[in-house]
């Protein structure tokens, strides 16, 4: 922004601040204690009088940094809408006047608060610059869709639909992936009755017809470099051409393999031919096509068959498959009618544990049980191979008869989907465990499947089982790897249509990353963000602690071994920046000195006023909205706490927390989302690696001689409305108990 | 008068939850115009309504406050509550929606102040919590309400009450003469995603729901789970206050029943299995839980969930459709009866609260979509091109979890963006 910065204060005395708070004594701290070149009250800043008397004076007094003293920052932000101005919020209505009682013995403390938080309000605009985006955009338009099969085709179809060009990738030599290898799918249309047409010759057709679309048959990706809007991509071919590519974003559909049934020696396979699993009855119906289905030992017509449902899968042991795979039921219950449909008299029965045929596939299901398909309620033991038939032991469940057998010509073996997502980034970088055999203990797969130049790995990062879903229940796309999005049964197990629905999103997100690329635009959650981690190089000492913390693989290291930021793949979080232990990384909206400039600004009252003080950094997505809320509910809570609101607890940086407890604070309370497993924190790993940084805080205490209960972690939830109160209250009797900082006449 | 710009490049999102919520965001998040309409007076949809979610057990709130502070930062997005789409005309690229507003007696003025709400002392049904508790009859619809702005109730219009109300609000946010306004608003693409609605238990006339208070309904022992809910998240039961520690959930109320839903509705199985933690977490030491099943579809990565819920001694599962409940006059409790099929015993359970596990209904059934679209014969709104440009996100669709609503809703809206650009490319 060339034009001459100039700070503005506006005091807001709608809501009861007018009559709680001494308005004239905040503007005056505005103007005196803030620095602000302007500062006025209004009667109700957010009315439409109010609001123009901000435009106006950006329009007419030049001013470039406003502060408002009103309302917290999640509420009447229609009305305080100044994209092209730095803008900060001092919330002195849900974080001051409604948190404190009405009453004349209140009135000072509550005055006081009112006064920081103009004093820090004052601060960190005045740190702040509004952010004029990111110069490090790319134009690459292209997408770019790694594997051939259902999901990959339709991703790359609807791309193209939408008017992106498309390069797919497929390491075969056709297009279809196991979709091309079945001989039916299961309905998708009503009436639900009866296996469907799969469609894939459709789908490869218009691939085929679409110019839009470049297919790379026999090859695979041995290199991708750069960020969303300038990825460049070597694609490899088996004649041994490579080829470059220009890629905007990047859709891996890189699907799954059936779980190995070679692992299930007890269920009969490898020990007779006649023991198939589901893509091996798939290949017995093409090869039979239409026709009677043939058993593989004797070339004659099955007569009976059963199927096992959950081979491999749903085992609690650890052996095999903890997961269901999803699809399995109603892909059993298409193949019985495979023969049913041929011949009515063949006997076919599905053993089941819990059959899962969830939404229409219940009409399905219905009618495999019209068609006289047996459903069993029992668990296989095993299936022994004898003279001209196979003899299936289970524990009937329903009779409770551990012993019951079926004989049969056919066994299918339901085992399953395993994912291929290339390399366990993670396992990588883990240790490798000596003695134990020598034997790895985790079954890395070595070959990578998109051969990212990231300083943080390969491949996309696995969350569970090997899948590469983020698991965010309201975020389902959300890698941590920005603009690449992986879809179909490599992120989470799925049928057909959940594939093809799940491609369809994915492809929206995708050409998001595209715009955002373009535009410099961080991508969610902070959608629409314009800052961008800056970084002073020459105050760098390479410890690369940045690069090694950053959750989205953000910043590789360049020739010289420093950091180098590749602002598209950043999601803004300041995880970085928390991490840099000499400060020297910062957003044009959000840095080391808007927040240290918060704290610095608070009045310290000497150590005899019996007045502590507590400094609260509060996540932005949980923790700051309860407090919020706290405040809408006119919970009470300390007057002594001054709470900044942080973008993750992973920005952090442990300067603030020393520079606090030597200026005097007699308390810090820091309150992040959940992490671990169920982890809560939208920056997936940002909580983690703030609490793992904070851990070492009690050395830095005990060195100032301090209590380690001086800094407390706390873990809140968006929900805490009525806890997050209690938290600082007994926090600040803890404080009382303790005494005050020793450090205040310093 | 509600002023909208709209043109054939813009898409229209019916319904706001978190279906319509992804749908809206995500079009405008790739740079295209929205108009997202809501019909009641908040954003958020059922999903703010859930205490937890499966299987993170984490609270649905706070994906919520990223999407509403998303729409915040959004100028592309033009929010509607209130509003109802009574009739679309035209075609795919050129539609024309008739809205209809009703009024909310409170204008953007509206501080969220609360103080018409100490003026007001008139209680009504709390629909949020599922009429199970009151409210102010002017009121702030939930703590996350977007707009953040308070509602006034019309039973209380032309009452002394709501000039009470108008005589509290210092900012004119109270308008005693808003009237029903009928709006039209263009577009290019309409992507419906109006929900579900919890399919009506008093329809399964063995269980008693309606005439046995200690039977509720699933999404209702949410509410009585959420700290903010009418119990302030204990697990009292309506009859008597007194606490349910022995729970029964019976599952496919309603689902999977040709007399009633045909279809499975996918979430309840896991949604029972989620409401066993709030009864062990209420009463670690002698909270008992009984799930009376047909199957357990805790499908593909949830099955881990369900093992760990089979691993608690304090759950039992039972593989029988309960037959019918009855009461025990003396104490109040319902009384589970059927047999159970593995090894077919016969039971009478006695359970201080019955759960049932309500299937899940299309909101709106595709047929009764004031436009020409096709449907199957449970309402779900099918995916042909004969529909044009309108396309059915979320449980419009089909019986959907969360996470696949927020997929489904995000395919929405890229078949919504791919006809808007069709109509910027003819139109360059």
């Amino acid at each position: 922004m060339s034009a001459e910065k100039k700070v503005a204060a506006y005091i807001c005395k709608g809501c009861g601040l007018g009559e709680r708070l001494d308005a004239d004594a905040l503007v005056n701290v505005a103007q005196k204690e803030g620095k602000v070149q302007l500062a006025r009250s209004h009667d109700l800043l957010c009315s439409a009088e109010g609001v123009d008397l901000i435009k106006n004076d950006v329009a007419n007094e030049g001013v470039t940094h406003i502060m408002i003293g009103a309302c917290s920052r999640r509420a009447k932000t229609e009305a305080f809408y100044f994209p092209q101005n730095a803008v900060a919020r001092a919330n002195l209505r849900e974080g001051v006047i409604w948190i404190r009682p009405d009453t004349e013995e209140a009135r000072e403390t509550t005055q006081e608060m009112a006064e920081d938080y103009i004093r820090m309000g004052c601060a960190e605009v005045k740190a702040m610059s509004a952010p004029a985006g990111n110069p490090n955009t790319g134009s690459a338009r292209t997408l770019l869709v790694v594997g051939g099969g259902v999901s990959g085709m339709t991703a790359a179809l609807e791309a193209s639909r939408t008017g992106y060009p498309v390069v797919l990738v497929e390491k075969s030599g056709q297009l279809g992936g196991w979709a091309a290898k079945l001989w039916k799918r299961i309905p998708v249309h009503e009436p639900f009755k009866a296996p469907a047409g799969t469609g894939v010759a459709d789908l490869v057709a218009q691939i085929q017809a679409d110019p839009n679309i470049k297919v790379y048959l026999n090859a695979t990706v041995t290199k991708t470099d750069g960020a969303p809007g300038r990825f460049e991509v070597q694609i490899a071919t088996e004649s041994g051409s490579v080829a470059t590519e220009d890629i905007g974003a990047i859709i891996q559909a890189t699907g799954s393999e059936p779980y190995d049934a070679n692992k299930l020696p007890e269920l009969g396979y490898g020990k007779s031919p006649d023991v198939v699993d589901q893509a091996g009855l798939e290949a017995l119906a093409r090869a039979a096509n239409g026709g009677p289905i043939l058993k593989p030992s004797d070339g004659k017509p099955v007569r009976s068959v059963a199927f096992v449902q959950c081979a491999g899968q749903r085992d609690a042991d650890g052996q095999h498959l903890p997961y269901c795979s999803g699809y399995c039921c109603n892909a059993s219950i298409k193949q019985a009618m495979y023969f049913k449909d041929g011949n009515p008299d063949i006997d076919t029965t599905i053993l089941f544990t819990d059959l899962r045929t969830p939404g229409n596939g219940e009409d399905f299901y219905r009618s495999a049980q019209e068609k006289g398909v047996i459903f069993s309620k029992g668990k296989v033991a095993s299936v022994s191979p004898g003279a001209g038939a196979l003899t299936v032991n289970f524990h009937d469940l329903i009779l409770d008869d551990k012993d019951a057998k079926l004989e049969v010509d056919l066994v299918v073996l339901a085992t399953g989907q395993v994912p291929n997502s290339g390399v366990d980034i993670e396992a990588l970088s883990k240790p490798p465990v000596e003695g134990e055999g020598g034997e790895a203990t985790v079954e890395a797969k070595p070959i990578s499947i998109l051969n990212l130049q990231y300083r943080q790995g390969p491949d996309v990062p696995q969350l569970k089982w090997g899948f590469t879903d983020s698991h965010f229940i309201c975020f389902p796309y959300e890698t941590r790897r920005t603009g690449i999005y992986t879809v179909g049964p490599v992120r989470r197990p799925m049928d057909m249509a959940q594939a093809r629905e799940d491609a369809t999103g994915a492809t929206l997100k995708a050409i998001q990353a595209i715009e955002n690329a373009q535009l410099g635009r961080a991508a969610h959650p902070r959608s629409g963000d314009l800052s961008f981690p800056k970084v002073r190089l020459e105050g760098c000492t390479q410890c690369k602690r940045c690069t090694v913390e950053c959750p989205f693989g953000a910043i590789d290291e360049d020739e010289k071994r420093f950091p180098l930021f590749n602002e598209s793949r950043c999601r803004r979080c300041g995880t970085c920046m928390g991490a840099c232990p000499v400060r020297v990384i910062s957003f044009e909206n959000y840095s080391v000195d808007t927040v240290g400039s918060q704290i610095k600004a608070v009045d310290i009252p000497d150590e005899f006023s019996e007045k502590p003080r507590i400094l609260i950094l509060a996540c932005e997505n949980d923790a700051y909205p309860a407090l919020d809320m706290a405040g809408m509910q006119h919970n009470e809570y300390s007057a002594f706490v001054r709470i900044v609101p942080i973008r993750c607890l992973g920005s952090v940086n442990t300067i603030w927390i020393t520079d606090a407890l030597n200026a005097g604070y007699d308390g810090v309370m820091l309150m992040g989302c959940k992490h671990g497993e169920n982890y809560q924190c939208h920056f997936v790993k940002g909580s983690e690696l703030g609490r793992y940084r904070l851990s070492k805080i009690d050395d830095t205490l005990k060195n100032l001689n301090l209590e380690t209960d001086r800094v407390r972690d706390l873990e809140v939830a968006i929900t805490d409305i009525e806890h997050v109160p209690a938290m600082i209250n007994q926090y600040a009797e803890r404080i009382v108990e303790m005494g005050m900082s020793p450090f205040k006449s310093f | 008068m509600t002023a909208i710009v709209a043109t054939n490049e813009t898409i229209l999102v019916v319904g706001g939850g978190i279906s319509g919520m992804t749908a809206a965001l995500e079009a405008a998040e790739t740079g295209k115009q929205v108009v997202l309409l809501e019909k009641t007076a908040a954003l958020g949809g059922r999903t703010s309504q859930l205490y937890r979610y499966f299987p993170k057990m984490c609270h649905p709130v706070c994906g919520l406050e990223i999407n509403l502070r998303r729409l915040k930062s959004n100028p592309r997005i033009k929010v509607l509550t209130l509003a109802e789409v009574t009739g679309i005309a035209g075609s795919s690229g050129d539609y024309t929606a008739t809205v209809r507003i009703t009024p909310r007696y409170v204008n953007e003025n509206c501080t969220a102040c609360g103080e018409c709400a100490k003026a007001v002392s008139t209680l009504v049904d709390d629909q949020f919590n599922y009429k199970l508790g009151k409210t102010k009859a002017a009121y702030l619809p939930n703590a996350m309400a977007y707009p953040q702005r308070y509602v006034l109730d019309p039973s209380i219009i032309g009452t002394a009450e709501a000039e009470k109300a108008k005589a509290a609000c210092k900012y004119g946010a109270i308008d005693l003469g808003q009237k029903e306004e009928i709006v039209q608003i263009k577009a290019g693409a309409v992507v419906w995603a109006t929900g579900w609605q919890p399919y009506d238990a008093a329809k399964i006339q063995p269980y008693g729901y309606g005439r046995f208070k200690n039977v509720i309904t699933s999404v209702e022992f949410e509410r009585l789970a959420d700290p903010h809910g009418p119990t302030g998240g204990k697990l009292l039961r309506p009859s008597d206050g007194k606490e349910a520690k022995n729970v029964a959930f019976i599952q496919c109320a309603g689902s999977r029943d040709e007399n009633h839903l045909r279809h499975c509705s996918r979430f309840c199985c896991m949604a029972s299995l989620k409401q066993t933690h709030y009864v062990r977490e209420r009463f670690p030491e002698d909270g008992k839980s009984t799930i009376y099943y047909i199957d357990i579809r805790a499908i593909d990565r949830f099955e881990d969930f369900y093992q760990k819920v089979k691993a608690d001694s304090s759950v039992t599962f039972t593989k029988s459709k309960v037959a019918r409940i009855s009461l025990n006059e003396a104490n109040g409790n319902p009384i589970c009866h059927g047999v159970n099929t593995e090894g077919y015993h016969r039971y009478a359970n006695e359970h201080d609260l019955v759960v049932l596990a309500v299937g899940m209904e299309p909101s709106v059934k595709g047929m009764n979509i004031p436009a020409s679209v096709v449907a199957d014969s449970s309402g779900f709104i099918e995916a042909d091109p004969a529909n044009g440009g309108i396309f059915g996100a979320g449980c419009a669709t089909n019986a959907l979890d969360v996470n696949r609503s927020v997929q489904s809703a995000t395919a929405a809206a890229l078949r919504a963006v791919q006809v808007v650009n069709k109509v910027a490319r003819a139109e360059a």
